[in-house]
């Protein structure tokens, strides 16, 4: 199966809703098939409302989505067939058991029942022997299973999960890191929104930022980590320093925690990143080291960094 | 076409009756029967016949519309209510299913549920008045059409509704006191002219009219002007449901 095709094409969209507020502008977006692509953004950045967009459940302003070939609007049949959503919100019929919430999502998308498919999924998310239970006498995490339940229900080749993780605890995010690779190395494609950087940085293979309804960037996760992640040496001193030698003024370094640790910031691409000369004029400054160790930039930071950057930019403007 | 979606919402909407049966069934035929006793077996033991029905006869095509009306709406407009406030009608909107396929589940439901009840309704009259029914099929039609037509309306206010408080407020307002003052008890022609004339701009007075003229008979308006009528209602809600479709109209932003 190709890694490259295009499954999901998302060209001009824009949203603008009843009350004025444009929650997204014109975003272009190609999502590669068979991907795992996690948005990053901060709250009202418009994740929900692109991912319901394209999954039928708001209409979009202007713009086209095509979903493996299919117009959102034209043939939203085919189109939303292929489709399952997790919502973000734990949105259940309290009243409904979990086997017939499940079995009514499989019809709505206009499967056959298939009890056996049912069983091994409900089987694998640890839902079968609740499966008589009704949904208000589950427990959060056992609701959220059951939505990822209903949203796979119907065999879809795409998956939304939006902040699937919100709120549940470790055991159970991890396990549902390990289903999302699961349905992943089956071929399905999986879009997740997340405001867990470790999340994305965890799973994804491609990562998309949005701020106020703009698509600053999608890259893939290891490029991104490396043309935007800064590189820091970090230098413990074996007698505190008052100010920054001379020899290194001039560069990028900080003299932080009163005066016992010096820090250098570089970039990791750059073929000369001067750590070799920096270490030399310390020592000819005669500046001895307890410690030296690096670290690289995580994609919280950089994900702040890209935030922070275009909201300076808007404010500029 | 879509006919799992449809079904899934059908079935769906029928279990919800089957878990709350003494709401749904229980509840309107106590309460109609309750009617009967009262204004057939007890008031209309002393009341003179009306067009040569018996009292208690007589009121029995009203009395069903009443709960027709009453309950078609209340079944639709709370299937439709419930996913909106629930959240969870996040699924159909993004399912394969279009908007003929989910109106005809939420509102085949409701009618389906409304007219086992006329039927229930119909065979609990027979423990306290004797009747006949001269039309069954004109009978079973004006019950269908008219539990599909205010089904229909229920939707609509379904739709509308963003609180609990204007789910109730057309029914209780505006169609029980239209089914009271449709002739569910009298014969307009028991009313004076000017009243006559004014009663004949509520709606709800062609409904009983027509169902009345399907047991006995004999009606208040003529049963073409009665069955054109409902036709008019039911248009008049299609037009706008293909309304809340077409703009999205408090479904989707």
């Amino acid at each position: 199966m190709s890694t490259s095709e295009t499954v999901i094409a998302v060209s001009g969209l824009g949203k603008v809703y009843q009350s004025g507020f444009q929650a997204l502008k014109s975003v272009d977006l190609q999502i590669r098939r068979g991907e795992i692509l996690a948005l990053l953004g901060p709250n009202g950045a418009g994740k929900t409302t692109l991912i319901s967009i394209i999954c039928g459940i708001v209409n979009p302003s202007s713009g086209k989505v095509t979903v493996d070939g299919y117009d959102i609007t034209r043939d939203y049949r085919r189109a939303r067939s292929l489709i399952g959503l997790v919502p973000q919100e734990l949105t259940n019929n309290l009243f409904d058991t979990v086997w017939a919430t499940v079995t009514l999502s499989r019809g709505l998308f206009g499967k056959p029942p298939n009890r056996a498919y049912l069983e091994s999924l409900l089987r694998d998310l640890s839902l079968w022997d609740k499966r008589n239970e009704k949904m208000m006498a589950l427990s959060g995490g056992m609701k959220r299973r059951v939505l990822i339940a209903k949203a796979l229900a119907h065999e879809p080749q795409i998956l939304f999960l939006d902040e699937p993780t919100a709120g549940v605890d470790v055991e159970l995010r991890r396990d549902m890191w390990a289903m999302v690779r699961t349905l992943r190395d089956k071929g399905v494609t999986i879009i997740l929104t997340t405001h867990y950087i470790e999340e994305a940085e965890e799973m994804a293979d491609r990562i998309g930022v949005i701020n106020r309804g703009e698509l600053l960037l999608v890259e893939d996760k290891a490029v991104l980590m490396r043309q935007l992640g800064k590189r820091q040496l970090i230098i413990q001193l074996q007698q505190p320093l008052t100010a920054l030698p001379a020899a290194v003024a001039g560069k990028t370094v900080e003299l932080t925690d009163n005066g016992s640790t010096l820090v250098y910031t570089f970039d990791a691409q750059c073929e000369q990143t001067g750590v070799g000369d920096l270490l030399r004029a310390l020592a000819r400054e005669g500046v001895e080291f307890k410690d030296v160790n690096s670290s690289q930039s995580s994609l919280e930071e950089i994900f702040v960094g890209l935030v922070h950057d275009s909201n300076q930019q808007r404010s500029r403007a | 076409m879509n006919l799992y979606g449809m079904w899934a919402i059908y079935y769906s909407e029928l279990s919800r009756m089957w878990r709350t049966l003494f709401q749904s069934i229980a509840s309107p035929v106590i309460s109609t029967s309750l009617y009967f006793i009262v204004f057939g077996a007890a008031i209309g033991a002393r009341m003179e016949e009306i067009d040569g029905v018996s009292y208690g006869a007589f009121i029995i095509p009203g009395l069903i519309m009443l709960m027709l009306l009453n309950e078609s709406i209340s079944n639709a407009s709370f299937g439709i209510y419930m996913p909106k406030f629930t959240g969870t009608l996040y699924e159909v909107l993004s399912a394969p299913v279009s908007p003929i396929e989910i109106v005809v589940g939420y509102v085949g439901a409701a009618a389906t549920k409304s007219v086992l009840l006329g039927l229930l309704i119909l065979i609990t009259a027979r423990l306290f008045v004797t009747y006949e029914i001269a039309h069954p099929v004109w009978m079973m039609s004006f019950l269908i059409l008219t539990a599909v037509t205010f089904s229909l309306f229920g939707f609509i206010i379904g739709v509308w509704a963003d609180g609990f408080e204007k789910l109730q407020i057309i029914p209780l307002m505006i169609v029980t006191p239209l089914a009271f003052l449709g002739g569910s008890f009298y014969s307009i022609s028991m009313l004076p002219p000017v009243w006559q004339t004014i009663t004949l701009f509520n709606p709800v007075v062609y409904l009983i009219s027509g169902f009345r003229w399907s047991f006995y008979g004999q009606a208040d308006v003529h049963i073409a002007t009665s069955l054109a009528m409902t036709f008019v209602f039911l248009a008049i809600c299609l037009t706008l449901v293909w309304w809340i479709f077409r703009t999205g109209y408090k479904l989707k932003p």
